[in-house]
């Protein structure tokens, strides 16, 4: 893809350039086996989406497209509302990875770009907890949002609690340590707010990594099934993995159903991560593990 | 806030000093009453039995019940095995394809990422359904091919043991691509000119790994292990829906127990111990491996 690099200059001789052409040869014999074995059950998925039962089952299962499609999307429509959980799921995810980018946002810039007392403390506090495993709270989550506030079946159910969202926060500081404390101090003497110079200044800078975060976010949004599953009881309320679980746990299994409905859930997030992810890596590096 | 700022610095800052506490304030907010106080409130549940009609003081039943409970010792037993299996099995893997998709020999790299990026973006539910499909007793495709090499087809699902396997295998088919992702930003943050002084010093490509990629990289490799390590204490997903913790308990874990034994029979209390169980079972564990390859992070 990138142009290749030239070859450090006096020393090579034409047997490194031999030497090279052979592994270069045998990383890609190695990795291509490799990435159609990872990329098999995703091929699968989408095929069997546009299959009936008898075809998933028989003897030799179909390796290319079908035309079934639409009977199994009926089908699952029929089982599970789908596109109603598709619609909550979409409504949950975007606002879930909004409001996360704008809370871990605000306060990593705090603490990357201002010295205050009790920064150490807080952020010390913050950190600690990323070792503590969500199930520890996941019980008094659950009585708090059901039981006192009673949001059961809301959107809000499912959203605030997972806004408390620790990595977002320690990623976000990383990246705003790379933004230049002359660029904002030149904008202070320019009279700018501070709010000003978050929004306008520091939040440019940091694009790359805040892409990545939103793809990561809404990822872990869109797929989450155990919170969900425990806040959401109605089926009009469930979220798209909420009501495929359904489908799953059911002894007769509906397999085109579940395909195409997993097909549909996956295509757009594949086509959006064709599109960034030479940005994702990147915003990755800027971002998360700059140790 | 009243506080007064003390000693101010020499710069401007001094100037504005509620900025940082207005921005953290939002999260501070849902920080504090999503997680830090369930982790509080939970801690103080373990010491409830809140199975019905049970007396409502605190005690230590729970905790005594953990200690005895059968169900807990398999689900405890289950998860630390597949933990010693997947995550040194998944972050090897990792290591060697961040290394080879760095490679300047690569070509298409944009394509290769994309395959082993591609198996986090299938929701778990729907890899959880493929992978009941491939490993199907009777008509998965993975005992077909084992039919079609002559090899002795294997009731997948059914059979302790290779149910684990099964588990093991989505796991790592699901998170090898992610790990593998952050592990590759690690490596392009190792400055190129290490790597052309030690070519020019003679070490091989195998000496350049052991000695200059890997100990580079321990600080990313650190992450990538405690983020796993937790990860996998947690597990629920592939069991409640591959294996739907069986056959048997054979494939329950910590996440599928306390999910049963919070959410199916309510028993709060004791699910919040089980809970404590994992946070201490984590504790421990990140302890450790910050001891072992922490040092500067």
């Amino acid at each position: 893809m990138t142009a290749v690099k030239p070859a450090p200059a006096a020393r090579p001789m034409r047997s490194k350039a031999a030497r090279d052409r052979a592994s270069a040869t045998w990383l890609h014999l190695a990795l291509i086996p490799l990435a159609l074995l990872f990329l098999a059950p995703l091929w699968m998925m989408l095929v069997f989406s546009t299959h009936p039962e008898t075809a998933i089952f028989s003897p030799n299962p179909p390796l290319w497209f079908g035309g079934a499609f639409k009977e199994n999307f009926d089908g699952l429509q029929a089982d599970t509302n789908f596109l109603r959980a598709l619609g909550n799921s979409t409504v949950i995810s975007v606002a879930y990875t909004l409001l996360s980018m704008l809370l871990t946002s605000l306060a990593g810039f705090a603490f990357a770009k201002y010295n205050f007392p009790g920064r150490n403390i807080l952020f010390g506090l913050i950190l600690a907890t990323l070792t503590i495993p969500t199930f520890v709270t996941i019980i008094p989550q659950f009585i708090l949002v059901a039981r006192d506030l009673k949001m059961s079946n809301t959107y809000w159910a499912v959203i605030l609690p997972t806004l408390a969202n620790t990595i977002g926060i320690f990623y976000m500081r990383q990246a705003f340590q790379t933004v230049p404390d002359d660029l904002l101090a030149a904008a202070r003497i320019d009279g700018a707010s501070e709010v000003r110079i978050f929004w306008q200044i520091a939040l440019p800078v940091v694009r790359p990594a805040l892409a990545a975060l939103a793809i990561l976010l809404f990822l872990a949004s869109w797929n989450d099934y155990l919170w969900p599953l425990i806040v959401l009881t109605q089926k009009d309320s469930y979220t798209m993995p909420v009501a495929l679980g359904t489908l799953v746990g059911l002894t007769r299994v509906s397999w085109g159903g579940i395909m195409v409905g997993t097909a549909i859930a996956t295509v757009p997030f594949l086509a959006l991560f064709l599109a960034l992810q030479r940005h994702f890596v990147a915003g990755i590096a800027g971002g998360a593990v700059k140790d | 806030m009243t506080t007064v700022n003390p000693a101010p610095p020499p710069r401007r800052r001094a100037r504005v000093p509620l900025a940082p506490y207005l921005f953290i304030l939002p999260y501070l907010l849902i920080f504090a009453t999503f997680w830090a106080w369930p982790i509080v409130s939970s801690f103080l549940m373990s010491f409830k039995d809140s199975r019905l009609g049970a007396a409502a003081g605190y005690g230590v039943s729970n905790w005594q019940r953990l200690l005895t409970d059968e169900f807990f010792r398999t689900a405890l037993k289950n998860t630390v095995i597949i933990l010693v299996i997947q995550v040194p099995l998944m972050l090897t893997l990792a290591t060697t394809l961040a290394v080879a998709l760095n490679s300047r020999l690569l070509r298409a790299r944009g394509l290769f990422r994309f395959a082993f990026f591609a198996p986090l973006v299938v929701g778990t539910v729907a890899y959880s359904a493929v992978f009941r499909l491939l490993f199907n007793g009777e008509f998965g495709i993975v005992n077909r091919a084992l039919a079609g090499l002559g090899l002795p087809e294997v009731d997948w699902l059914n059979q302790p043991a290779p149910a684990m396997a099964v588990i093991i295998l989505a796991m790592t088919w699901r998170w090898t691509g992610y790990n593998a992702i952050i592990l590759l930003a690690g490596l392009q943050g190792i400055p190129e000119d290490v790597y052309e002084a030690a070519a020019i010093d003679g070490a091989t490509p195998w000496q350049q790994f052991w000695k200059m990629t890997l100990p580079l990289l321990r600080p990313t490799l650190l992450f990538c292990v405690v983020l796993s390590v937790i990860g996998t204490l947690q597990l629920f997903t592939e069991p409640a829906l591959i294996t739907n913790s069986g056959p048997g308990n054979a494939t329950m874990t910590l996440g599928t127990y306390l999910y049963q034994q919070g959410f199916r029979s309510f028993n709060f209390g004791y699910a919040s111990a089980i809970a404590y169980a994992v946070a201490a079972l984590a504790a421990v564990f990140s302890f450790a491996q910050l001891r072992l390859f922490g040092r500067d992070s």
